[in-house]
């Protein structure tokens, strides 16, 4: 094992991921501990462009016609070779859709621990969020090559880019023949609705709403607002909202003036994205829930009792 | 189409989470064990897709607290094999032991398709799917959200943030992380899981000694320290809408 810290850098359609930034920023920081390089690990793509501000001491490359497009099979299979001939200390990557899955089948086939859910590691200690946001747990970084899957918390995007571009080297095709997964093609999502990352003023409703039928106090909160109706995850699941109102990691990022989470516990795949708010004002029975943890101002009200008595309130004020 | 799900229980983050005397894990007493629900989703696509094609749908659930009635509901969805895997998961069970212990029995079951949750939340050495896979020799992909199966090959619906989805083609037998069901998982109700129970039996199986390797060990556990709480609000409905209104106000966006 040599003391060099590998990031795998995750891109979609010609972007870098946020994830893939923090995780640099982490490597960065556990590179001063070990007195290693931070070493990025890029598989198809254009090198150049999607290279040019990583903080990293260099990038490794590796262009096939199988890497073009993600799948977890040809990545994992790419990175077992570079993993194998280089045996980095670590190596990080984002706990998402990509990351995730490659993380977990090279810890069983390397045989490599794995940390997932990891926010952050100092001192040679780990600390990772779980439960919906609701624990944290520490432990000892193990002391042998180690396999991390972080998610956002610890490190803010800037500090894992750099304004000088690191230098790429290109690594050798591996033997991607025994890839059993093909890319096809992307489905874009749904248009035509309202655009929730536009909006200034947006209300959040999460499995606390109970019923779809409910969903109309939130639309007449949000109209006497002038803004929009946006959700959780298990909203959208059950349909009564579509995929293009879904906030968080597998929907959109906003950035509202004003986000009024109702019945929305504040689980990490939702709050991630929701930090852009410039405020958030949450509403839920649950004084413990993790979105009290990010709020500027809560209440432990029913959110079916509020949403009707804050309508007439704010129509009142505005002398309608 | 033989489909094996395997699913796990967790915490429900509904009750209060209290920590216990080790301070490294959760007071097992305080806490009430449900179905995951990304397995929950697993399930569900697994039923939709025995209902279009046919096949048979094999559940698999660590024995927790309440396992029972996990096994049950699936088989009141239309599940036809239960299995519970014993064993001695109280002194801590993580996924590359469970995966380890699901090996062999996935494998005698020799199905097309194993589909389970993409994680659990309270996972801290990856998604079961992905470590299951690579222990079968199957290839893997989780974020599942659509699955077609064509002959050998099956087409998949690979979620990504944004509402973007891909389409990924992958050769059978492979195992999916599911992320969301094609469809909400049904409801059943209480008397029909009551009927199902008198006729369905469950197996059981046992996970022989656990192998934990593979995850960091937990030194310590503890409820977030937040550097800022909210500012409560507090009084009746009205007085709350009040207040909220006035704090909108002062923001300058009424
Ligand atoms: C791969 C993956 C991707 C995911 N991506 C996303 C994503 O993009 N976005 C997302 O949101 N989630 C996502 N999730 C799901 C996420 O893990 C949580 O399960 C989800 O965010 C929880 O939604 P919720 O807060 O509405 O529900 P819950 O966690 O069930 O919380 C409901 C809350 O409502 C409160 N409540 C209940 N009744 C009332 C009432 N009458 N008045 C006020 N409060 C009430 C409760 O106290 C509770 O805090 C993802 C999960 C996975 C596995």
């Amino acid at each position: 094992m040599n003391q060099d810290i590998f990031v795998l850098v995750e891109h979609l359609r010609g972007q870098v991921a946020d994830i893939t930034y923090v995780a640099l920023a982490q490597a960065q920081s556990l590179a001063v501990e070990t007195g290693g390089k931070v070493i990025a690990v890029l598989f198809g793509g254009n090198a150049v462009e999607l290279s040019k501000n990583l903080a990293a001491d260099m990038v490794l490359h590796v262009e096939s016609p199988v890497l073009a497009e993600y799948t977890c099979d040809a990545y994992a299979s790419a990175l077992t070779g570079l993993i194998k001939e280089k045996s980095p200390r670590a190596v990080l990557m984002g706990d998402t859709t990509m990351g995730a899955e490659v993380a977990g089948v090279l810890s069983a086939r390397l045989g490599m621990p794995l940390i997932s859910n990891c926010v952050s590691i100092k001192g040679g200690k780990f600390s990772a969020k779980i439960c919906g946001g609701k624990m944290m747990v520490e432990g000892e970084l193990p002391a042998e090559p180690v396999l991390v899957a972080m998610v956002p918390g610890g490190f803010r995007v800037e500090q894992g880019q750099a304004a000088k571009a690191p230098e790429i080297k290109t690594s050798p095709v591996p033997d991607l023949s025994g890839v059993r997964v093909a890319f096809k093609q992307y489905v874009e999502p749904e248009g035509g609705d309202i655009d929730i990352t536009t909006q200034k003023i947006l209300v959040g409703v999460g499995r606390g709403l109970q019923n779809g039928d409910n969903l109309e106090l939130a639309e007449e909160l949000a109209e006497a607002l002038g803004g929009a109706v946006c959700a959780s995850r298990p909203v959208v699941d059950q349909g009564w909202l579509p995929t293009t109102r879904l906030v968080g990691k597998s929907g959109k990022a906003i950035k509202p003036k004003l986000y009024l989470a109702l019945g929305i516990s504040g689980a990490p795949e939702h709050t991630e994205t929701i930090t852009g708010s410039e405020m958030i004002i949450a509403v839920n029975t649950d004084p413990a829930a993790p979105i009290f943890d990010l709020a500027k101002y809560g209440a432990e009200v029913d959110m079916l009792d509020l949403m009707p008595a804050l309508s007439e309130a704010v129509r009142k004020a505005k002398g309608g | 189409m033989k489909i094996v799900v395997p699913v796990q229980l967790v915490p429900d983050l509904v009750e209060e989470l209290v920590v216990d005397k080790s301070g490294k894990a959760l007071d097992l007493d305080t806490v009430r064990w449900i179905i995951s629900e990304p397995d929950d989703h697993a399930i569900e696509q697994a039923i939709l897709m025995k209902e279009k094609s046919g096949g048979e749908v094999i559940i698999l659930a660590p024995d927790f607290e309440g396992v029972d009635d996990v096994l049950f509901a699936a088989a009141a969805k239309g599940a036809d094999r239960l299995v519970k895997i014993t064993g001695d998961f109280e002194s801590g069970l993580n996924a590359h032991a469970l995966a380890r212990a699901l090996q062999p029995l996935v494998k005698d079951m020799n199905p097309d398709l194993v589909l389970t949750g993409v994680q659990t939340h309270n996972g801290l050495d990856g998604p079961i799917g992905a470590l299951l896979a690579e222990y079968l020799q199957m290839p893997y992909i989780g974020y599942v959200s659509g699955v077609s199966v064509q002959g050998n090959k099956a087409l998949i619906s690979k979620d990504y943030p944004g509402g973007l989805k891909a389409e990924m083609e992958v050769s059978l037998p492979a195992v999916l992380g599911v992320s969301s069901a094609e469809s909400a998982p049904r409801y059943v109700p209480i008397s029909k899981i009551r009927m199902v129970m008198k006729t369905s039996k469950v197996e059981e199986q046992d996970a022989g000694d656990l192998d934990l390797s593979g995850a960091a060990v937990v030194t310590r556990m503890s409820p977030p320290e937040s550097a800022e709480r909210a500012t409560m609000i507090t009084g009746k409905v009205d007085d709350v809408a009040a207040k909220i209104v006035a704090i909108i106000q002062e923001q300058g966006l009424l």
